[in-house]
């Protein structure tokens, strides 16, 4: 392992590699370093991607780490009602362990130096600044140095931390998830994502299909934290009462935690800064980080690139990552995580409303932050009109 | 009391070690680990974890 590099990145999932891809094509000298020992294994992740967030890190969809193509949902209420999702531009269910390794081949191929095994444990500073990182590999302790750090280490996130940014996380901003690979279960339509809402199934959270096959789909759960049970429990119940599911085998077993809301202000320190569900940047509706991260490596890269040329990398420098974040993804995640918090308090009656009052656009719009028409139909129930405070 | 980890039960889903106020928990080579003096047994993690893989208790 080389002792100096212009970046070094601290993670091997999507936001690592794909900003290492995007910085080494730019000339820069990347370092990846990933703890696990496999890229991408255990996935912890339903796999779920829209079209054009895919593309937007340059893949067409006929890679080999496409499982199933997805044109639609069905958002099922507490009653069994559905509301029909348009399909929009569609989207895919990935495998998540190969497209990581895709990823990491491609950030190799531009020219990054990516490292397994080898697991951060603290910064070095130089004169109180952030100048590379201290880490154990091959049961050695190694010192890198570099000019910008780059905390990807997802939701266990320690360095940012280190770094000196608040950690965001309470139990309120992290949903307890979890999921089965299942096999030989029935699914009524292979090419659509079913939702599951109801506080009786899935208190503060839902219950989700994504197909991976016509028998196949990651089968799982998202939770708020403050429930008695666990979310294997829901998600074991659930599955006992439904036929169709529990004749089939589970191959897979994965959980996890999932960042919803917690937004950090400053994603930047000198020297240093966080991307991915290190910096909580996943949406908070429907736990998609992915996308996110086709947004957010570009908006760093740019950031990057431009201090690294103009010899300044103080916080000042890369302050330009938080307000572009900000402006383009944050304010919108924002409203989102409020919408959030307003559905926490909404009953399973008034869930069931959902089915007649809002249409499948409607609930596009709210996963994208847009409130107008939800507002209005709540402002025609008593009861609801009382909750439009928690979106403004 | 101590923080007990069922390693049969974990799944290294590290949902825990992002939601511990006190830095006390990391994933080494994907086993999970407690640091006991960082641990101020809060059981915010007990109750995070999604397979109840984690119990305070008292007896050794
Ligand atoms: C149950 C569940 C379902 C989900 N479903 C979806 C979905 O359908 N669609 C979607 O878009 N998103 C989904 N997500 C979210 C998505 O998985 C994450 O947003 C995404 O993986 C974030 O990528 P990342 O690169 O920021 O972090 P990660 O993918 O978590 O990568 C971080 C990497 O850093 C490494 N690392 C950590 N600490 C260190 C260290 N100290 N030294 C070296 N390496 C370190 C880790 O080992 C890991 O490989 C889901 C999440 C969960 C939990
Ligand atoms: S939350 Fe539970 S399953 Fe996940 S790492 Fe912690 S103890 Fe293990
Ligand atoms: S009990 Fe509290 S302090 Fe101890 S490991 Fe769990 S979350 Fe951290």
């Amino acid at each position: 392992m080389e002792q100096k590099y212009d970046i070094i990145i601290i993670g091997a999932g999507p936001s690592g590699t794909v900003t290492g891809k995007l910085c080494a094509s730019k000339g820069l000298k990347v370092l990846i370093l990933e703890k696990r020992p496999e890229i991408g294994a255990p996935k912890r992740c339903a796999e779920g991607l829209g079209k054009p967030d895919l593309e937007r890190i340059g893949y067409t969809g006929k890679e080999r780490f496409v499982t199933q193509k997805i044109d639609g949902g069905i958002l099922i209420t507490p009653n069994g009602g559905t509301i029909d999702l348009p399909p929009g531009p569609g989207g895919y269910i990935l495998e998540r362990k190969v497209f990581d390794k895709f990823l990491a081949y491609d950030a190799a191929k531009a020219g990054a130096k990516i490292y397994t095994k080898a697991h951060v444990f603290d910064l070095i500073r130089v004169g109180g600044k952030i100048a590379g990182v201290r880490l154990m590999y091959n049961g050695e302790q190694k010192d890198v140095y570099c000019k910008i750090v780059v905390a990807a280490d997802g939701v266990e996130s320690k360095i940012a931390r280190i770094a000196g940014l608040p950690s965001g996380n309470t139990p309120n901003t992290i949903e307890s998830g979890y999921q089965y690979e299942m096999a030989n279960i029935d699914i009524a339509d292979p090419h659509k994502l079913y939702t599951y809402l109801g506080n009786e199934i899935a208190p503060r959270g839902y219950i989700w299909i994504f197909p991976k096959g016509s028998h196949i789909a990651n089968v799982g759960i998202g939770i708020g934290n403050c429930n008695e049970k666990t979310a294997k429990y829901y998600l074991d119940k659930w599955i006992a009462g439904n036929p169709g599911m529990s004749k089939g085998s589970i191959i897979e077993e994965n959980s996890g935690g999932i960042p919803i809301g917690g937004f950090l202000e400053s994603m930047t320190t000198d020297n240093f800064l966080a991307i991915g569900d290190a910096a909580h940047q996943v949406n908070p509706l429907h736990g998609g980080g992915l996308a996110e991260v086709s947004f957010s490596a570009q908006i760093a890269v740019d950031v990057i690139n431009d201090a690294i040329k103009s010899g300044d990398t103080s916080n000042s420098a890369l302050d330009k990552y938080n307000k572009l974040w900000w402006e383009k993804r944050g304010k919108n995640l924002k409203k989102i995580e409020k919408i959030v918090h307003m559905l926490e308090k909404v009953t399973d009656s008034e869930l069931n409303m959902a089915q007649s009052s809002l249409s499948g656009q409607d609930i596009i719009d709210l996963t994208e932050g847009k409130t107008h028409k939800l507002i209005r139909i709540m402002l025609k129930n008593p009861r609801l009109a009382t909750l439009v405070k928690y979106l403004k | 009391m101590v923080l007990k980890i069922d390693k049969n039960k974990c799944l290294s889903c590290a949902g825990c070690v992002s939601i511990c106020p006190k830095d006390a928990l990391t994933l080494k080579n994907m086993v999970l680990e407690v640091d006991e003096n960082k641990c101020i047994e809060c059981a915010i993690c007990t109750r995070f974890c999604p397979v109840r893989a984690l119990r305070l208790t008292t007896n050794l």
